[in-house]
């Protein structure tokens, strides 16, 4: 369903939304990601912020400090010595917050799953996870999809009442 | 009353914009001034070895494209060779050349991450951008060849998985002509800038005799002015057939072997690999791109150490073999690895910012320090 | 620049009782030395003139996984006895020669010298060979765990009869 503010008013001047969708509509164009790279995707996502990709023609810009982000792209295998630094930084994080899980390693353990000793199978055992990204590594437009679809996420939410 | 004073310890990382993956670095200080540098490793500790051992031989491919990962081409490439070394198998000339054509693509697209992220890390923006148009067009190369952007999967023991597109070499070409005024402008935009030199000239000095104690291999044992290259100090595949230089250190800007030298010996490295591939590209011969290997591989009972010269430096293999299909243990020599003990080394005496700078001129992977 | 075999005789000259013996596999021959002389032997190959080993390539610790195997009702392994080696690949720069060492030492007690002293490089690889394998340095300045936690108690997980835990700090690990 369209909101109000995809409306067209040919008066100009005039902008009728819900207070929701407003507040929506600010917060999903301005997800800045928290610039933390762990693997093989973090270059994906790397290249995905450059050049070709441009990610910040969605908003997402990376800040250094989990107390200024909204989303953390979980991008790379996660080992059990770095899962708690992980659940840290996501603690660190002030809410609303949003988690994409990017590739196998983060979804399910990718191939270490097996005999990888030291890797978590899959980032949801320690955060909750809001968007999955497969691939292996996934291409930029798959992030970029997952991003779409977290956004969609967020013009979705509500204020008053929990949605999931 | 003199005041008192005490040393501090600074955590950086392991979640932090410029060490370049999940490193944590522990930073004795005297004011700015850095007393001791205690790397922490293991963030990224992914039991390639462990897996190495659950796998059979073909299957260890997968896992060493994701090592290093800025240069798969080049893991694939170090244990193809010395797979075929330890089998006894010829490979069709058509095969090295693309392995070697691919291999130095890949050497391009690693420098290019290297370079951009260290004018990044240091405060320059555009050359990050500029570095990363040129690299997406390797990359659209390799997806041509194999279908895949990061992870390739592309070199088989005796062989290739798919041949070369039709439209690979003309797109090569084509890439080649572009590139090389492309190098030209990365120096006059970061090379020669004034910031940029006075961040990192005189600055993480490696002197020859400590860097080959530390067994540093790669463009920072060339940029301390060793001229050592495994291509053409122990040359494997068909690195013999071509014409190229070894760039060194010169101390152009500062001190032999600083930050700066370890920069422009990748920035000429680039240079020389664009040479390999434009011969390679004119010597391609036609032909089969599969060697008549047995199904089963088994090596014979017995171990070997093969090498290569990776992006970052000396990749090595042990593979130990007891007949039968999976290796009894694979040991891999990361080059960052052994790049990065000498790093708290580089760091003493320096000022706090200048970690950032030593840090991106070792160009190190996490994915291959850690394994 | 020196054959193996050339650089065995040297050895076996210098060390009769420490260079222990000389096996000539094709693909890659091997000298066996005590663990104990390991530092001794490999500063001469340093220093003598001739041979000049400038650089260690890689060191690597093995489990043999030749003990007595017992096989566990839940399908794993236990091994007793046998050993853990050591493997060093020296190159020489200047002489453009390469050998390869090899030191075995017990399952139960595996201790070897350090050559930390001899090649910076080997103070990371000795930590590895630590912490993937339990290999015991001696005279090492700082023998701690370098990849996993350091308060993993597990065991060490390259070793062939290894069984990982059940959680770490409350993860669960297995699939």
């Amino acid at each position: 369903m369209k909101s109000l503010l995809d409306q067209e008013f040919t008066d100009g001047n005039i902008v009728i939304a819900k207070t929701e969708d407003l507040l929506n509509w600010a917060r999903l164009s301005s997800l800045w990601q928290l610039g933390f790279g762990l693997a093989c995707c973090a270059i994906e996502m790397m290249a995905t912020s450059a050049s070709h990709y441009d990610f910040d023609r969605f908003g997402v810009i990376p800040r250094p400090s989990p107390r200024q982000a909204d989303i953390i792209i979980i991008s790379g295998t996660v080992t059990l010595k770095m899962a708690t630094r992980i659940k840290r930084l996501f603690e660190q994080m002030p809410e609303p917050k949003y988690i994409i899980s990017m590739g196998s390693c983060s979804n399910c353990g990718g191939p270490y799953w097996q005999h990888g000793y030291h890797v978590l199978k899959g980032i949801d055992r320690v955060i909750p996870v809001d968007v999955y990204v497969p691939g292996c590594p996934p291409r930029p437009e798959a992030l970029l999809e997952g991003l779409l679809k977290l956004q969609e996420k967020v013009r979705n939410e509500s204020l008053v009442k929990k949605t999931l | 009353m003199a005041l008192k004073t005490e040393e501090m310890v600074l955590n950086m990382g392991p979640q932090h914009p410029s060490t370049h993956g999940v490193l944590r670095l522990e930073v004795e200080l005297d004011g700015e001034l850095i007393i001791n540098v205690k790397p922490h490793i293991g963030y990224l500790h992914r039991c390639f070895e462990k897996h190495c051992e659950a796998m059979t031989y073909p299957q260890v491919i997968p896992y060493t494209d994701r090592l290093d990962y800025l240069s798969s081409m080049y893991n694939n490439f170090g244990y193809v060779v010395t797979m075929e070394r330890f089998l006894g198998i010829q490979v069709p000339e058509r095969v090295e050349y693309i392995r070697v054509i691919m291999g130095e693509l890949q050497r391009i697209a690693s420098h290019l991450i290297a370079l951009g992220t260290y004018g990044l890390d240091i405060g320059a923006y555009t050359p990050f951008l500029y570095c990363f148009r040129d690299r997406e067009t390797i990359l659209s190369l390799f997806e041509m060849t194999c279908g895949a952007r990061l992870l390739y999967n592309y070199m088989w023991v005796g062989g290739l998985s798919h041949d070369l597109h039709p439209d690979f070499v003309p797109k090569c070409r084509e890439f080649l002509k572009v590139f090389k005024p492309n190098i030209t402008e990365l120096n006059n935009l970061l090379s020669y800038n004034k910031i940029f030199v006075e961040r990192t000239a005189n600055i993480g000095i490696l002197p020859a005799e400590t860097a080959i104690n530390y067994g540093i291999t790669g463009p920072m044992l060339r940029g301390s002015g060793v001229k050592w290259d495994l291509r053409k100090n122990d040359p494997y595949s068909i690195y013999d057939r071509f014409d190229f230089e070894i760039p060194v250190g010169t101390g152009a800007q500062g001190t032999l072997g600083d930050c700066w030298d370890r920069y422009f010996v990748r920035v000429r490295e680039m240079e020389e690999s664009v040479k390999i591939v434009e011969q390679a590209l004119d010597q391609l011969p036609e032909g089969d791109i599969n060697a008549a290997i047995p199904k089963r591989i088994k090596p014979p009972v017995g171990s070997i150490y093969g090498r290569v010269e990776n992006p970052k430096g000396e990749l090595g293999y042990f593979i130990m073999s007891d007949g039968s299909t999976n290796p009894f243990r694979v040991k891999l020599r990361g080059p960052s690895f052994v790049n990065m003990t000498v790093f708290g080394e580089l760091c003493k005496g320096h000022l706090i910012a200048d970690v950032i700078a030593i840090l991106g001129s070792v160009d190190i992977v996490l994915g291959e320090v850690d394994r | 620049m020196k054959t193996r075999e050339e650089i065995f005789n040297i050895l076996k000259q210098e060390f009769p009782q420490d260079v222990l013996e000389f096996q000539n596999i094709p693909t890659e021959p091997i000298i066996t030395v005590n663990p104990l002389a390991i530092h001794r032997v490999c500063l001469f190959l340093r220093e003598t003139a001739g041979l000049e080993f400038d650089t260690l390539m890689c060191l690597s610790g093995v489990d043999d996984a030749n003990g007595e195997k017992t096989n566990d009702p839940d399908g794993s392994v236990t091994i007793k006895g046998g050993t853990l080696s050591v493997y060093y690949h020296l190159h020489s720069m200047k002489l453009d020669h390469k050998v390869t060492l090899r030191v075995s030492t017990p399952r139960e007690d595996p201790e070897a010298e350090s050559v930390e002293s001899i090649w910076k490089c080997a103070d990371w690889h000795e930590r590895e060979a630590y912490d993937m394998i339990g290999i015991i340095f001696l005279h090492h300045p700082d023998l701690r765990r370098i990849l996993m936690p350091y308060d993993w108690d597990a065991g060490y997980p390259l070793r062939k009869d290894y069984k990982n835990p059940e959680f770490y700090q409350g993860m669960k690990v297995p699939y």
